[in-house]
């Protein structure tokens, strides 16, 4: 592998990545207060949808981004309701959610642009296009640091920053607030914040928004930056490879940065190369594939260090009389 | 001039359906002293303190808060009325830090590096100022019993509580610990504090403090000056002068020994020592019943006895050694060895809320070759059973088919017991047998019990009913923090010696 | 005292959860621009209105027997088995190494081993997650959804590399051999002078669904294991108490769980696919949980609600074939049934508990 191709590959990776990071860290917040989340996945279809609709339908990229974002929250809404104010299952909450973000948008899709349940392609305005930082173009010719900013840290769409701008922000928000403080106290022990004089509901009811309000970001960017419009299923499974990424994470934001950079590049190297031949045997690409998946059963059995979920997490809180 | 209470309880009363958990309580405490409310379990302590927290509302009554009428709907009220909450199950965020843990909810402002600086601060001077020494910067799991109650203090100080109000707060302290403890609380009282200590150790009330009340039943009993009293007139005030149930028994003639119990230990998942050395025998045809306020190592006790949980020691039935390792739901075995188990909690261990009552007869015994037919369970013959069994205890209604929550407590415990009890078991070990059952099934209960015995049966009963241990028991004994204070013969003890005995005084044995 | 009787637990709250998502769908379907009314004529019509329509729905219904009868029984013991797709899949791989590798003289004998085989794959499929839970606390569900992607990796990989035949350009194994074909319902229905679709698929494998509802239905209520499960997942302590292990029972309970999904492979793999390709199960191990869901973790509410599945998957496909309306109908269906019964039962349930007191006093 030359140089040029590892930078191609890393290029890839943070692209990869961000669906995956945005994701992870919207299920940070709502784990770290209590609320499981396994409907990332649904919500970010949904947003991928809503964005790409919206942006085909008025030319506006950022009107799409706002009505992906509102189309995750909504979702985040039910969840809540049922998680928060009902007292409901949570984990089956996530799965019907998954459920009907995966129905709902391709009958909508069908409904509104008749083209079997996607959109139209995004072009110009309806896309996320890639940004160019300043001297890029000069740079690039300078020895192995020129490409890696020419290349691999300019020329992404501005939501691949944004998320990468993300981790610090929500480490910042976490440790170094007020509110990031109640978050993860509500998520351990829900009595202490509550006998404290603190809203559990409230601070539930925020982590939930949060929550939305990234899967409604990084469903966006699938549709709108990743890729150039909506296609049916088209989250593939990145809401679930977002969970194993947070579980891998242990539920720390710069963890999480690696992890989903960890898979972004699993995922990379999957599409570039369909079997790796490491000399003794060949890795089929299903390995690739399903990599992710074993990397985080074997965290959850506990081989790497425990990962211990926030305690009163998946628990409804009810008043201990 | 006069200083008017710190705080001041008027009428206050609170019913919970037709159970009445408070009536008509009024207490006084002036500021500056240490105020002891002292009665057994469900005399209305915890509720009391819940109203004071804003937990619940007072159905009648009033509140004074130096003076003022005060309103207390939820906690901020209360801690902004200066009440500061030490709850028995502390209520601390265990991966936090000590600092981060004392300023969630009053932090000083978003941003958290000014709050944790100021509340560094606060710690340094109210540590130096109280006694109060911990590391700000400790994780709360890593730290000592004692010192996460420390924790829990410091918050309602740092909240600038005047009034402290302590649930239980020796429970999990070991003696010196305990000590620790009380010299800070007497410091805090030179300081002006008013602290509410509730506790049922009558050792504690006697040296720490000022005033005691003792509440019985719903109501406030007596409010007396710590040193116009002793632990012998507090004891009766506690457990009260109840004309004893009578129970018709023959005297016992125990004969050859059906349990040995020797240097049983039992450590909980938190590494608090529960039972610390038991040794005890119970011989067939005998009653031994073991008094003591709940949460003594008693639940432990009969845990390990029916194969719940594990512990280190010897048990011994019939002769035999019984394995005490690593194995937990051992319960299978248990029985197998002819011991019967009436749980403590008919509802979480004993019954299965949820199943009928036929099945519920044979919870436990459900591999009995007597209720199964071929490879499946014989649902008619258990049903039938259950017909039986609910005729011979007078279980109503007597419809096998209704399902366990329907049944009143005094019926549910009769179905437990009727299992339990037709096993024809060596060794019946009974825990709490008519908690929460009615007047009328407690006699047929007691007179079950007394029946077994006298089929030569051996009993080992656990209750924190004084009155029920003297009506069945041949021999008495009385545990406290986890260990045996001594045996008594019923016959020749009283309420009074039990009472000091339970609340962890033994007085010298007259000659 | 309870707030309500138990038949208004176990009927009510289901059919009102039914309900409200039944309006919600129509709500939707209007929102598409299309008659509700007409939607549900057509999905009759088109599902029960013809033996080709049965054949269909009872094709379908049996792979959600299978799947419903999975999650109920791991609901029984408290667990929540989203593995139920992953262990399908397993155990289409059991049913194709049956049919494959091994001669057969009659069908019968390739279904029951093929049935065995397709049990032991899904079972195995489901004991790690099982194992990790009773032994270390890890998830079940989470775990069970990581399984679902290696199963689908796993299966990827055999396909494509392992089982497919040489010159094929399928990602699937080469056609099972005649002996192993299963009898249609037409073949069946015959020789009773009935005359059933020759191209729908349901096959005998219904009838070893209906076995299963039975099977589990007496191990569930009427055997020692059946006994212990239930009170498990009643009261873990309560468990305790009588000597039952939680270990053992997460660990069967789950084993019999992911048998039960893998049979569903006997009516995909073997009764109508023929052979085992790439993603057979198409999602029936979800709509299991809709099934079990809607059926109360009952055999008997398990078959209905699979029935009620088959036709409204059956149904949707008409929809798609003569309208708009795409096959996701279904999907927003299933969600909205499996959102209302499984997390906000309570919406449903709070205030009919009033209902009922206000009812009580009212008498009294």
């Amino acid at each position: 592998m030359d140089f040029l191709t590892i930078i191609q590959v890393l290029d890839s990776t943070v692209r990869l990545a961000t669906p995956l990071l945005l994701a992870c860290l919207a299920g940070l917040y709502s784990e770290r207060a209590g609320i499981f989340d396994i409907g990332l996945e649904g919500k970010m279809l949904a947003a991928a949808f809503f964005s790409a609709a919206i942006a085909a339908m008025t030319g506006s990229v950022w009107l799409g981004l706002l009505a992906g974002i509102a189309a995750s929250l909504i979702l985040s809404g039910v969840h809540g309701l049922a998680s928060i104010t009902f007292r409901g299952n949570q984990l089956i909450s996530g799965v019907a959610i998954n459920f009907l973000a995966a129905g709902m948008t391709v009958l909508i899709a069908q409904s509104w642009f008749k083209q079997g349940g996607r959109t139209p392609s995004l072009i110009g305005g309806g896309r996320f296009n890639p940004i160019e930082l300043p001297f890029a173009e000069t740079l690039s010719t300078f020895p192995i640091l020129g490409p890696i900013y020419s290349e691999l840290i300019s020329g992404h769409s501005i939501l691949v920053y944004v998320a990468f701008a993300a981790v610090p922000a929500t480490w910042w928000l976490l440790y170094r607030t007020r509110f990031g403080l109640r978050l993860r106290a509500v998520g351990e022990n829900p009595a202490a914040v509550d006998t404290a004089g603190v809203s559990v509901v409230g601070l539930r009811f925020a982590a939930v928004a949060i929550c939305g309000v990234l899967c409604g970001i990084a469903g966006a960017y699938l549709a709108t930056g990743l890729q150039a419009g909506f296609v049916k299923e088209m989250t593939a499974g990145r809401g679930f490879i977002a969970l194993a990424a947070l579980i891998f994470a242990k539920w720390r934001p710069w963890y999480a940065l690696s992890a989903c950079l960890l898979f972004g590049f699993l995922q990379a190297i999957a599409l570039r190369y369909q079997n790796i031949d490491l000399g003794a045997f060949t890795v089929p690409v299903q390995v690739m594939d399903a990599l992710p998946y074993i990397l985080t059963v074997v965290i959850l059995a506990g081989f790497v260090g425990k990962a211990v979920p926030p305690r009163a997490g998946g628990e409804p809180y009810v008043k201990e009389r | 001039m006069t200083v008017a209470p710190a705080i001041e309880l008027k009428g206050i009363s609170k019913a919970f359906g037709p159970v009445q958990a408070n009536k008509d309580i009024s207490i006084r405490v002036m500021p500056g002293t240490i105020h002891g409310i002292i009665g057994e379990n469900g005399a209305g302590k915890s509720t009391l303190m819940s109203i004071l927290y804003g937990f619940y509302k007072a159905d009648k009554g009033q509140i004074f808060i130096g003076g003022m009428k005060t309103s207390i709907p939820d906690s901020q009220a209360a801690i902004a009325a200066g009440i500061g909450m030490v709850f028995q199950h502390f209520k601390l965020v265990e991966n936090f830090t000590v600092l981060e843990n004392i300023i969630l909810g009053a932090e000083d402002g978003a941003m958290l590096r000014p709050s944790l600086a100021k509340a560094r601060q606060s710690l340094t001077d109210l540590a130096k100022e109280y006694g109060l020494d911990v590391d700000p910067d400790a994780i709360v799991e890593n730290l000592s019993v004692g010192h996460q109650q420390r924790v829990e203090i410091l918050k309602a100080l740092y909240r600038q509580a005047d009034i402290l109000i302590l649930d239980e707060p020796t429970g999990v302290l070991t003696p010196a610990e305990a000590d620790q403890l009380f010299r800070i609380l007497n410091r805090l009282r030179e300081e002006g504090k008013t602290i509410i200590l509730i506790t049922h150790k009558l050792r504690e009330i006697m040296d720490t403090t000022d005033t005691v009340s003792v509440m019985r039943r719903g109501e406030m009993t007596a409010t007396v000056k710590t040193s116009d009293t002793s632990p012998a007139g507090l004891a009766e005030l506690m457990v009260g002068r109840k004309v004893l149930l009578q129970v018709d028994k023959v005297p016992a003639t125990p004969k050859e020994t059906v349990l040995e119990v020797e240097d049983l230990r039992v450590v909980d998942e938190k590494g608090v020592e529960r039972l610390k050395g038991i040794s005890l025998d119970v011989k067939a045809g005998e009653i031994l019943g073991i008094a003591g306020v709940a949460g003594n190592g008693q639940s432990e006790l009969l845990e390990v006895l029916g194969g719940i949980t594990s512990g280190t020691g010897v048990i011994r039935v019939n002769g035999q050694d019984i394995d005490l390792t690593g194995k937990f739901s051992d319960g299978q075995s248990r029985r197998a060895r002819g011991i019967a188990h009436v749980p403590e909690d008919r509802q979480r261990e004993g019954l299965i809320m949820d199943y009928m009552a036929w099945e519920n007869t044979a919870f436990g015994y459900h591999r009995d070759p007597a209720y199964q037919s071929g490879i499946l369970m014989n649902n008619a013959a258990i049903r039938a059973d259950t017909e039986e069994k609910m005729e011979r205890f007078d279980v109503r209604p007597p419809n096998p088919r209704l399902t366990a929550k329907n049944f009143s407590g005094g019926n549910q415990q009769k179905i437990v017991l009727a299992r339990e009890i037709e096993r024809n078991p060596d060794l019946l070990l009974v825990g709490q047998p008519t908690r929460g059952v009615d007047i009328g099934a407690i006699e047929f209960i007691h007179q079950q019990i007394v029946a077994l015995r006298d089929q030569g049966k051996a009993i080992l009963l656990v209750s924190v009913e004084l009155d029920e241990i003297f009506a069945l028991s041949d021999r008495i004994a009385v545990m406290f923090d986890g260990q045996l204070m001594g045996f008594r013969d019923p016959a020749k003890t009283d309420e009074k010696e039990l009472g000091l005995m339970m609340a962890g005084v033994v007085e010298e044995e007259a000659a | 005292m309870e707030k309500m009787p138990a038949w208004a637990d176990a009927v009510l709250v289901p059919l009102i959860s039914l309900l409200l998502a039944a309006i919600l769908s129509a709500l939707v379907i209007i929102g598409i621009g299309e008659d509700p009314v007409a939607a549900v004529k057509l999905m009759v019509q088109g599902s029960l209105g013809s033996t080709y329509g049965w054949g269909y729905t009872l094709y379908y219904a049996t792979n959600f027997m299978f799947t419903g009868l999975a999650v109920a029984v791991a609901f029984h013991a408290r667990m929540f088995n989203i593995g139920g797709e992953g262990q399908a899949m397993l155990g289409g791989l059991g049913v194709a190494v049956v049919c494959l590798y091994m001669p057969w003289p009659h069908w019968s004998l390739a279904l029951i081993f093929a049935t065995l085989s397709s049990a032991v794959f899904g079972a195995a499929w489901a004991f790690l997650p099982a194992y990790l839970q009773a032994k270390r606390g890890s998830h079940i569900v989470i775990t069970t959804i990581m399984f679902n992607f290696i199963a689908a990796a796993l299966l990827n990989y055999l396909l494509v590399n392992v089982m497919r035949p040489k010159g094929s350009m399928d990602p699937a194994t080469a056609k099972f051999p005649e002996t192993t074909h299963l009898p249609t319902l037409h073949d069946i229905l015959e020789p009773f002078g009935i005359a059933f679709s020759k191209a729908a698929p349901a096959n005998v494998s219904l009838i070893v669904a209906i076995i299963a509802c039975v099977a589990v239905y007496f191990l569930i209520w009427r055997t020692r294991l059946g006994y212990e499960i239930r009170a498990f997942g009643h009261s873990e302590s309560g468990a305790k108490y009588a000597g039952i292990s939680p270990v053992k029972i997460t660990v069967v309970a789950m084993l019999i769980s992911g048998g039960l999904a893998g049979m569903m492979a006997i009516n995909n793999v073997m009764g109508e696919g023929e052979r085992l390709i790439m993603n057979s199960t198409e999602g029936a191990g979800f709509i299991g949980i809709a099934v079990a869901l809607m059926g109360r973790s009952h055999p008997f509410g398990v078959f209905l609600a699979a029935i009620l599945f088959g036709f409204l998957y059956q149904g949707g496909a008409e929809l798609a074939l003569w309208t708009t309306i795409p096959r996701e109908l279904i999907v927003v269906i299933q969600a909205l049934v499996i959102l209302f019964t499984g997390a906000l039962d309570n919406m449903v349930r709070m205030p009919l508990e009033k209902l009922f007191l206000i009812f009580r006093k009212g008498d009294a």
